[in-house]
């Protein structure tokens, strides 16, 4: 039984290292910290990725560091650094690794100021030995944070649905792509994946019962609950910041309409009371409104609505239409698909200012959403006719394209911080 | 022209009495003159009851064969028309267009006519827009729909509908050929 359970474990992380993504980042941020991550001793001993090459990777993508090559140097302790060596270099990371009994690793690292020469941070961190992937995100997050002000996102996790053919799974992985989890497979499609605040559930649309119905699911226990099955479409579910509403769409009464429920299913409440199409529901931060796209004024635009319901007020005006509206970590911007001369781009508009950024390119870039601290979007793509997955920093200056290496990705949702 | 599509589900279903067979359907306004002399075959043994027995049975049965000969020609017609159970929407619309009126009137008017019969109206959308927008859409236009097949006689216990959105394309390029052949309802029979 046991070498039944090693074979299986063995198959998963071939599964997973297989579906890694092929990244691939442009731009760079305004003022780009070098800084050098030295191989951690003893960090082949735990196979797998290389722990300090998952850290360096962790901070390339965000465009704010310039990674600065050790050169032979291999420092494990702050005592065996001659600071003299590494002119050039803002910030050094050093560290090692120790097997522990049943089968976990410790980590002990540190991040150290190359040119006041003090050391930033210091701190073990542990973790099963088959999760250092974890365990050098959380590292990561550390240094980002000491480096920018800002909490990391590395250990924060992603959602999206892959669509290969006909089939249809609901995928949760770490923030940079890897360590897949299928968590639904259907020959039906899958749409709109939404975090619990706690990160713990999902709630999404499933066309398993022949139209569009909602579902929530335990990440955990797997156990799925169906919340909204009414006749017509049930769709686009986001939690309220308590953890304990969600807004949905419902096609019962008519046409598309914002309603709000308790997360079992009662108090379904309408929020909104039209004949046109209601959807996409967002909630502030602070739970007190909604950003929805509405098509009331001929096109699709973005709105904004109390979440007691009453007026409300249209948000975007630029190009043909707007969609898929999501509020920044702070509450005071939120980010959208912005349709215009046949091109989707991603846009983040102020509230206060009310000017809009267009954050890429153009192409066919749907669904954004923001990490949880605001400085980067994940959304959805594509290259070269398929479905990927890419991030842009909030600024617009970093971007990243994801590949994977089988079927489109779609509707990506960025996950909350772990708790 | 919704006069002519009635009185060729009516001639159809004298057809359906005459031949015995439960599962006649709607046929197209081209059918009308095959379907017109079959209601004249169908009336004929009634109109010759009063004669003798032998010629009768003759006139019967010439009635019966040609009533069988209509009713596989309103098979065909009927085939025909369950063939085309797709209308089909401009861009971001969800109004039922003039082109597909026809269809429509002749589905509703053949729900009317058979009480038991169910379809599910199944709206799509092309995958412009976000997939919400685009489910919205599809429901909105399989709505539509819905009220038309009830403005032409169908009941609205007999109608079901579904939206797909942008998630089941008929077509899969990403060019106006595409994505007009998704922007798409359809009628499908669940019972008939």
């Amino acid at each position: 039984m046991r070498i039944w359970f090693g074979l299986l474990f063995g198959v998963c992380v071939t599964m997973s290292a297989r579906a890694a993504l092929d990244i691939e980042i442009t731009g760079a941020g305004e003022h780009q910290t070098p800084i050098s991550v030295v191989r951690f001793a003893n960090e082949e001993r735990i196979g797998g990725q290389s722990l300090s090459s998952v850290v360096s990777n962790d901070l390339v993508r965000t465009g704010l560091f310039k990674l600065i090559d050790p050169a032979g140097k291999a420092p494990h302790e702050p005592g065996e650094v001659r600071y003299a060596e590494w002119a050039g270099v803002e910030a050094i990371v050093i560290g090692s690794v120790r097997l522990l009994d049943g089968g976990r690793t410790e980590v002990k690292f540190r991040l150290l100021d190359a040119v006041r020469q003090t050391e930033l941070v210091g701190m073990n961190v542990t973790g099963r030995t088959e999760q250092v992937r974890a365990i050098a995100h959380r590292i990561a997050d550390l240094v980002y944070e000491r480096m920018t002000g800002s909490p990391g996102v590395f250990s924060t996790r992603i959602a999206y649905v892959n669509r290969e053919a006909k089939k249809y799974r609901l995928v949760v992985a770490d923030s940079d792509g890897y360590g897949e989890q299928t968590l639904l497979a259907l020959n039906e499609p899958i749409m709109s994946p939404a975090w619990s605040p706690d990160g713990s559930q999902l709630a999404y649309v499933s066309f398993e019962r022949g139209h569009a119905s909602v579902y929530v699911q335990s990440l955990a226990t797997q156990k799925r609950t169906l919340l909204a099955d009414f006749p017509g479409s049930n769709s686009a579910p986001t939690w309220a910041p308590d953890g304990k509403h969600l807004a949905l769409v419902l096609t019962r009464d008519g046409s598309s309409q914002l309603y709000i429920s308790h997360i079992d299913g009662s108090d379904l409440r309408r929020i909104t009371f039209n004949e046109t199409i209601d959807t996409e529901p967002a909630f502030s931060p602070d739970g007190k409104w909604l950003l929805f796209t509405s098509d009331r004024g001929g096109k699709p635009q973005i709105y904004r609505v109390a979440t007691e319901g009453g007026y409300a007020e249209r948000m975007t005006f630029e190009g043909s239409s707007n969609f898929s509206p999501r509020y920044s970590p702070d509450g005071k911007s939120f980010v959208y698909s912005h349709y215009n001369g046949g091109v989707f781009y991603i846009a983040v508009q102020d509230f206060e200012s009310k000017q809009m950024q267009i954050l890429t390119p153009g192409g066919w870039d749907k669904k954004p959403s923001f990490a949880p601290n605001g400085k980067l979007v994940l959304f959805a793509t594509e290259s070269q006719g398929r479905g990927i997955l890419a991030t842009v920093s909030s600024d617009g200056r970093v971007k990243q394209k994801m590949v994977a290496q089988r079927g489109d990705i779609r509707e990506p949702v960025w996950g909350p911080f772990s708790k | 022209m919704k006069k002519v599509v009635l009185s060729i589900i009516l001639a159809n279903l004298l057809v359906a009495c005459a031949s015995d067979k439960p599962k006649e359907e709607v046929s197209e306004p081209a059918a009308a003159t095959s379907t017109e002399s079959t209601a004249d075959a169908a009336t004929a043994p009634a109109e010759t009851a009063s004669t003798s027995a032998a010629p009768v049975a003759a006139e019967a049965d010439a009635a019966a064969a040609e009533a069988a000969a209509a009713s596989a020609a309103a098979a065909n017609e009927v085939a025909d028309l369950m063939e085309k159970r797709s209308v089909f929407f401009p861009f971001d619309v969800d109004a039922v267009q003039a082109a597909d009126r026809d269809t429509i009137a002749a589905h509703g008017a053949y729900l009317g006519k058979n009480k038991n019969a169910k379809v599910r109206v199944e709206g799509n959308a092309d995958e412009r827009g976000s997939s919400e927008y685009n489910l919205g859409l599809g429901q909105r236009r399989a709505n539509n729909v819905r009220k038309a097949l009830i403005l032409a006689g169908a009941r609205s216990s007999q109608i079901e509908t579904v939206s797909f959105g942008e998630e089941k394309p008929r077509a899969s390029g990403h060019d106006e050929e595409s994505w007009a052949q998704n922007r798409r309802a359809d009628i499908v029979y669940t019972a008939k």
